[in-house]
């Protein structure tokens, strides 16, 4: 079983199909719909980051005009743990209404110690950010302790550690014979996922039957959360998502707040919205988690890798479960970043709790900030032995493809002519080059799909997936042009309803190789059955409208499920990175990026390459400008909007380049979350090479580039 | 409504003010007083409204609409929740990303921080108001052709910025393309297609940048 080879519409640039909807404002989001009688639904959520909380009086807002429900969010007697947990919620005619009510909610609360830094998080006086005494340190018996067992941490925040590797005497013994070892601290920040539309739904209960309109990755994943939260049976629930704007992995479920506007219409008997405001949008609905890795690489004179010794601290928030929990929780990272084949390693990892929101997947999770310290070594590994980088890795990364990558990257980036010893850059503006390298797993999974082939040769193709903006309805319409020989815009193609057949959550880089196969396996029972029908041996292309119909009156429909062989994972890809550092200001500016990604069969190149140019672009905000920031004296989200959370932008937007390496007899492979990986780790590399010293903590801010040059002290950790 | 002053309570407005001070002053003094009072009369309309409902009329992409709406709401509020036009849309809420974007007598602004009141008496375009007759703008064509767009919500402001520059300037350069559309952010990363688009909507050429390499069987 394989695609067919040579293609008429795969692999060809196609617009999407919805491209009309969204440039003319037709397409409706889940923000966007407004069933008949609709409320506005908002939450009230707290404004201590650790409490009791005691009262919280609804009487006030209840009798307020326009007012339709006015519901707590869990009991009113409780305890809140982070800034921002939902308390309350109001449903009402107007947003205006709804805010008046908010603010006639009366909340009675004796606040708790609280910790929101991760530094001060891991201190072993440390208020507990789960509440309690810290956990005493239970003394190990004697001669009981394997000798590399790492020590019990001292903070009631941080779990136990959760090892990887070899024992900590034989990485040390390998380290203590290497020609060059290269030791740092690097840090990452928390990054928070911003899609444009926000996180929410509409929600409709009425009679035991429920439609919500959610703003997600996985519409039977709502379905069934809703239908647990509400105790109906999951077939009386129906999640519709026709369009959403934009979601990096937060977006599962129906949420706490999809669990408010359900419950928010049940009281008000009337479809409710809760979409998060762009300031909740920051505070509880999962962000990347941070990072704090102490890294110790060795290597021999001849460049091979010889030892790691990794420690990550990282903190999901509130999700990290503290001392009791062990295994690093959520902010478990790929450290050292598996591309490289390491001799002998160690890699010891722990979770830092606070009272701050819960984490939850970002954009290939667990791999942007392992990339960004295992790579900034390399680098250093590398200026230290006097070799080239890109040479250094080309010993070490022996995957074949992205030698490929590497080799493809190097030619169209020009990197043997730019390429200069750190620092030597001329003039007060420095240029710099850096690379970095990717691998992400992928692959596709159970996903179900429909054809339909009416008498007058219009197909509909059905399949209960959804298109977060990566083009996966224009990727079901390919594969079925593909099929019957007909151009891809004339598919009516049904997505983003779980009345239509089972796909999985979009997430993972799953999507076009799951829905893929799928769709393709019913195209070809519906083909075989049209040919079947009419009588006509190849229906397909010119024969197409003559087999129809003869159809007569009945159109036919085929059922098909995903199967083996037409798609895989383990993609990968390696960016190259130049940069210009003002080091007068810091100011740091990207001129160019080449990307260069294997995306095995590659279905739609238009679309492929609008998702590497967005990993691109998001993985430039994670090195340079995005950065959650509380606030040490409230525990309060001090950047609550795009104002002073800063995302790459229009005017810092680099020339970018992009190589696909077409695979076809690979099937079809995910590409969105592979290119965001290296972005963060060739820029950084870049910025080093250009200025000569590394800033050895993202962002990398003019600040931080004007105190690793010695221009400005280090700023406080405020 | 309880905890709302009343509109009438206090309100000493800058006209009854004025003319006060004209019938205490001298002759001269309350001519020029009257004359200012006229032109504050001509800037800021009818005097204190609300907080409760008051008639509205806005023109959208060339139609009046009534509406009755509190002082307070916002235009973007009105075209999304009232209107309903539901193109124009709602993701910082205070003037920081763009996506709220409307041509108001052709200037682009972010209708989220204009109030609605303040609306009446211009033309208002929405993203809706482009395409005339189902067919699309230079400025559309190109965004669909240069997939311009992911999930789409960042849309409808980019194209009217898009529009809005064209408009004054129908061959922009690169920099001129980044500068106009930097009110308005993206989350997917469309900016590198973006750019494309402009320079085709405006004639200019375009410069391919994906290649797709195929290699053998590995």
């Amino acid at each position: 079983m394989a695609w067919p080879n040579p293609s008429q519409y795969l692999g060809k640039p196609a617009t999407r199909l919805d491209g009309a909807a969204k440039v003319t404002g037709a397409a409706k989001y889940s923000y966007d719909v407004q069933p008949d009688g609709w409320l506005y639904g908002m939450i009230l959520r707290s404004k201590l980051p650790a409490a009791k909380v005691t009262k919280i009086d609804l009487t006030k807002a209840q009798a307020m005009p326009g007012v339709k429900a006015v519901i707590l969010a869990e009991g009113e007697q409780r305890t809140v743990r982070y800034y921002g947990q939902e308390l309350a919620a109001v449903a009402a005619t107007t947003k205006q209404q709804c805010l008046d009510a908010l603010r006639a909610i009366e909340v009675t609360a004796e606040p708790l110690p609280f910790v929101v830094k991760e530094d001060d998080a891991m201190q072993p006086d440390a208020p507990s950010a789960v509440g309690g005494p810290p956990e005493p340190v239970p003394p190990a018996a004697p001669g009981t302790s394997p000798p590399s067992a790492p020590p019990e941490p001292e903070s009631p925040n941080i779990s136990k550690a959760n090892v990887k590797g070899a024992a900590q005497a034989d990485v040390d013994a390998a380290m203590a014979s290497a020609a060059v070892v290269c030791e740092a601290e690097l840090r990452t920040p928390v990054q928070l996922h911003h899609p444009l539309e926000t996180h929410g739904s509409t929600v409709s209960v009425s009679g035991g039957q429920v439609t919500a309109w959610a703003s997600t990755q996985g519409i039977f994943s709502v379905r069934d959360g809703l239908a647990g939260s509400l105790g109906v049976p999951q077939s009386n629930v129906r999640v519709i998502c026709d369009y959403m704007g934009g979601g990096f992995g937060a977006k599962f479920g129906p949420g706490v707040h999809g669990g408010l506007a359900a419950k928010l219409s049940q009281a008000a008997g009337a479809p409710v919205k809760v979409m998060l405001t762009r300031f909740d949008q920051g505070l509880a609905v999962g962000n990347r988690p941070s990072s704090i890795q102490k890294i110790k690489f060795a290597a021999g004179a001849d460049g091979k890798l010889i030892a790691a010794d990794v420690e990550n601290h990282g903190s999901p928030g509130i999700s990290g479960g503290g001392k009791s929990a062990g295994g690093g929780g959520g902010a478990t990272i790929n450290t050292p970043y598996p591309i490289y084949k390491f001799p002998i390693f160690c890699a010891k990892q722990y979770g830092v709790v606070m009272n701050t929101g819960p984490s939850s997947a970002f954009r290939a999770p667990g791999h942007p900030p392992a990339s960004y310290g295992t790579e900034s070594m390399i680098d250093e590994l590398a200026v230290k032995l006097g070799m080239d980088p890109l040479e250094f890795r080309l010993l070490n990364d022996t995957d074949p493809i992205r030698q490929r990558e590497y080799a493809a990257g190097r030619e169209k980036f020009g990197w043997n002519a730019k390429y200069k010893k750190p620092g030597t850059s001329p003039g007060p503006v420095k240029t710099g080059i850096g690379c970095a390298g990717a691998t992400w797993g992928g692959g596709g999974r159970g996903t179900q799909a429909e054809a339909q082939i009416n008498p007058d040769g219009t197909v509909e193709v059905r399949c209960g997936t959804q298109d977060l903006g990566t083009g996966s309805r224009t990727v079901v319409a390919i594969v079925a042009g593909e099929a019957f020989g007909i151009e891809p815009h004339q598919i009516t193609v049904r997505i983003g309803d779980t009345n239509l057949p089972y796909s999985g959550g979009s997430g993972g880089s799953s999507t076009s190789a799951s829905v893929s196969p799928a769709v393709w396996d019913a195209c070809q029972k519906a083909l075989a059955q049209l040919q079947l029908q009419s009588g006509v041996a190849d229906a397909r292309g010119a024969n197409w409208s003559g087999a129809c119909q003869k159809l007569g009156t009945t159109p036919l429909s085929a059922h098909g499920e995903w199967q083996e062989g037409y798609s895989s994972g383990g993609a990968g890809g390696v960016n190259f990175a130049e940069v210009e550092v003002d080091t007068e200001t810091g100011y740091v500016r990207v001129k160019k990026i080449v990307s260069a990604n294997d995306c095995g069969l590659i279905v739609n190149p238009l679309t492929t390459t609008s998702q590497i140019n967005g990993g691109i672009l998001c993985g430039m905000g994670y090195a340079l400008y995005e950065e959650r920031i509380m606030d040490r004296h409230t525990g309060m989200l001090l950047n609550t909007s795009f104002d002073s959370y800063k995302i790459t932008g229009m005017s810092d937007c680099p020339e970018i380049e992009v190589i696909l390496i077409d695979m076809p007899e690979r099937g079809v492979i995910g590409i969105g979350e592979p290119a965001v990986i290296p972005s963060a780790g060739a820029i950084a590399n870049a910025v080093a090479n250009a200025i000569g010293v590394r800033v050895h903590n993202l962002p990398i801010t003019p600040a931080k580039v004007l105190a690793a040059l010695g221009k400005v002290p280090n700023m406080p950790n405020v | 409504m309880n905890s709302k002053p009343s509109p009438n309570a206090t309100a000493v407005d800058r006209r009854t003010f004025l003319k006060g001070l004209g019938t205490s002053a001298v002759v001269v003094a309350s001519a020029q007083a009257k004359a200012a009072a006229d032109e504050i009369d001509k800037a800021a309309g009818p005097g204190p409204q609300g907080p409760g409902a008051v008639p509205v009329t806005l023109t959208i992409n060339g139609e009046k609409k009534d509406f009755s709406l509190e002082p307070r709401v916002t235009l973007l509020d009105a075209l999304r929740n009232y209107g309903p036009l539901t193109g124009t849309k709602e993701v910082c809420d205070r003037a920081t990303c763009g996506a709220c974007s409307v041509l108001v007598d052709g200037k682009l602004i972010y209708s989220c921080t204009k109030l609605a009141i303040d609306a009446q008496g211009h033309e208002i375009t929405t993203i809706e108001g482009l395409a005339k007759d189902g067919k699309l703008t230079p400025v559309q064509e190109a965004f669909i052709e240069c997939d311009a767009l992911m999930c789409g919500f960042c849309t409808p402001g980019f194209v009217l910025a898009t529009t809005a520059l064209l408009a004054e300037n129908p061959k922009p350069s690169e920099e001129q393309v980044r500068h106009a559309c930097s009110g308005n952010i993206c989350r997917c990363g469309t900016y590198p297609h973006i750019l494309k688009a402009a320079l085709k909507a405006s004639g200019q050429a375009v410069t391919e940048t994906t290649t797709v390499m195929t290699y053998g069987v590995a």
